[in-house]
């Protein structure tokens, strides 16, 4: 009896090792692990949002819940949970309840196509670190990456109030726009690797140019598309200068006006969750993902569980860099006014984005898309083109009329007159 | 009719090459916001004060906090309940009750005097309408409590912020005692002409 009891407890043990040594056993580990971690890296970056914004306006941030302030994202979290969830009457009830739990969901489903950490070696098997590894990756997280405005979008239409409305066209608007330089921005990328797997993307930048100096990610190719696919997802997850959606001075809270309680934490935690899956997504794109240069650890080769770690710790400083930069931005400027947000669009990085996706075919034909030199001296031309048109057209990015002609004195004195006759 | 030399064309200055790449202008500014949180963060000081530990400095002199009521050199209620601070009030939240003095050198002494610290709006006019400068704000802003009632402050309360208050703020121009028998208080060598300081005026007995 007891025989047969541990003969089944070691069966058993077995084939949960095997399960973890599994392909599917590694994908559902780290889908845990990652959504467990992603909550609280994003609970502890607004606690770092609100830090740095003290900082630079010379103000000390939340100091007071915990050491330093921070037990602080729990006290937030509480807050949330516990006060009263409130379902305004005059809202549509389906649509209001899923809106922030589209939010929710989208943004941290993106994380499963992330190549976390290379490949990890037990026995004989090679086990991607990552949730799933599709052909066509980068769609999927494209995909997912648009469907975050839905949460948005359905949240102002639901809430029946015409600031949450407002907010909810604006950011339509928005993100159909910042799509068009983002998804151009992504077939260069797309164009000059050959490849839809983000895996594949991540480990075409492990090579090295000029003689092992220089590492071969996409940013030493195309730093102008590096540059506009930020700023695009700076509009995507709705971040200043273009957080137009939730324009407190003018629409109240935006598409989240009539939510509290849970619902809105829910569409906050989306926020950040949506900047960091971004973030992920331009290190995989343009700085290599997990691949530090010139250290052996984070190098396709380096199969050890310590070597994974040290990749992943790697992939998420690079996610908290640009995480810093997001915050640091939001600090700086202000928010655009609707009309530059779409004059910069349209006649800003679409015109821009269109020539690096040229340049890219054109390179292409002539088999020189891996060439740093022909592409960066191509985005060269285009950004000092594009810099030459703005610094020489008549009307500045910012939509600032200089040349409004000065009323006359003939024609104001000369009415004038006619009156007082 | 408006003539043409008093219209003054106003253009806005027109934007250099840098400036209109808008760029430049961007890196400027995330440089000045980098440089503020890196000197916060090397130990530079805050510019504000952690407030139930820290206060302000405040301007003790003019700063419009809540009300004292004074006394004068005696001990006693400086009031002479004359309404003049509860008429010029605009909010409505001074309520003295007045009745005849006990002391020679006045005609009336507040029985009651309420003042709602939560409809006053501190704009100070009581203090400036106040003829024997009885009542005056002081630099106390933290006052807190757990009801309405709580909160308005009655002639003992205020009385006894003046005593709290009185070392920081000493009363700026005691005047009250003897005015009734002098006759008129604002003629020369008066305690307008000077002479206040020394507490001249004020002697507290009746002088004739």
């Amino acid at each position: 009896m007891l025989d047969s009891v541990t003969s089944w407890a070691s069966e058993c043990s077995t084939c949960v090792v095997d399960f973890a040594t599994s392909q599917l056993g590694v994908s559902v580990i780290l889908a845990a692990v990652v959504f467990g971690a992603m909550q609280g890296v994003v609970s502890y970056s607004i606690y770092f949002e609100r830090k740095i914004a003290a900082w630079m306006q010379d103000r000390r941030g939340p100091n007071r819940t915990g050491p330093l302030g921070l037990f602080q994202p729990i006290a937030d979290g509480l807050k949330f949970v516990f006060k009263e969830d409130i379902l305004p009457n005059h809202v549509d009830k389906v649509l209001f309840v899923l809106a922030p739990t589209l939010a929710f969901i989208v943004a941290f489903i993106g994380f499963a196509a992330i190549p976390w950490g290379g490949q990890l070696q037990i026995g004989d098997r090679l086990l991607n670190i990552q949730v799933a590894n599709p052909d066509i990756g980068l769609l999927y997280l494209l995909g997912v990456g648009s469907m975050s405005v839905y949460g948005v979008v359905l949240g102002g239409w639901a809430s029946n109030n015409k600031y949450s409305f407002y907010g909810g066209i604006r950011a339509t608007a928005q993100m159909i726009s910042y799509e068009i330089p983002m998804g151009f921005c992504i077939l260069v990328i797309v164009l000059t690797m050959g490849t839809l797997r983000l895996e594949n993307i991540t480990l075409a930048q492990t090579g090295y140019w000029a003689n092992g100096l220089i590492p071969q990610w996409n940013v030493f190719l195309h730093p102008l598309a590096f540059l506009i696919l930020f700023i695009t997802v700076l509009a995507e997850t709705n971040r200043t200068p273009f957080d137009l959606a939730e324009a407190e001075q003018e629409l109240v809270g935006g598409f989240h006006t009539e939510y509290g309680a849970l619902k809105f934490g829910m569409f906050f935690l989306g926020e950040y969750a949506h900047m960091i899956t971004s973030s992920a997504f331009i290190a995989v794109l343009f700085l290599g993902g997990w691949h530090l240069p010139f250290v052996p650890w984070a190098q396709p080769e380096a199969t050890q569980w310590y070597a994974v770690l040290f990749k992943m710790g790697v992939l998420g400083a690079k996610i908290c860099g640009f995480l810093f930069v997001m915050i640091w931005l939001r600090w700086t400027l202000l928010r655009f006014r609707f009309d530059q947000l779409m004059r910069m669009a349209w006649l800003g990085l679409i015109p821009m984005t269109l020539a690096l996706f040229l340049l890219t075919v054109g390179l292409l034909y002539f088999d020189k898309h891996r060439s740093p030199v022909w592409a960066l001296g191509g985005n060269a031309v285009i950004l000092f083109v594009s810099l030459a048109y703005v610094a020489m057209s008549s009307k500045p990015i910012t939509g600032r009329q200089t040349n409004m002609p000065v009323i006359s004195e003939r024609e104001f004195g000369g009415s004038q007159a006619e009156v007082s006759a | 009719m408006i003539r043409d030399e008093d219209i003054i064309e106003i253009r806005e200055p027109t934007l250099s090459a840098t400036e209109r790449l808008y760029l430049p202008q961007i890196l400027g500014g995330m440089k000045t916001t980098l440089l503020h949180m890196l000197r916060n963060l090397l130990g530079g000081e805050a510019r504000t004060v952690e407030y139930p530990e820290q206060k302000r400095d405040l301007r003790v002199a003019n700063y419009r906090g809540v009300h004292r009521l004074n006394r004068d050199e005696q001990g006693r209620v400086a009031c002479v309940s004359c309404f003049m601070c509860a008429t010029a009030c605009p909010a409505d939240c001074i309520h003295i009750e007045g009745a005849e003095s006990p002391w020679e050198d006045r005609e009336k002494y507040p029985v009651k005097f309420d003042i709602d610290e939560l409809r006053c709006i501190y704009c100070g006019m009581c203090e400036e309408a106040c003829p024997v400068d009885a009542i005056e704000l002081t630099p106390h802003y933290d006052l807190v409590g757990r009801s309405r009632q709580e909160m308005i402050l009655g002639k003992e309360e205020l009385l006894s912020i003046f005593d709290e208050t009185k070392a920081i703020k000493p009363r700026k121009n005691p005047r009250i005692t003897g005015y009734l028998n002098t006759g008129d208080r604002d003629k020369p060598g008066g305690c307008d002409a000077g002479g206040c300081d020394s507490g001249g005026c004020d002697t507290g007995a009746p002088s004739a």
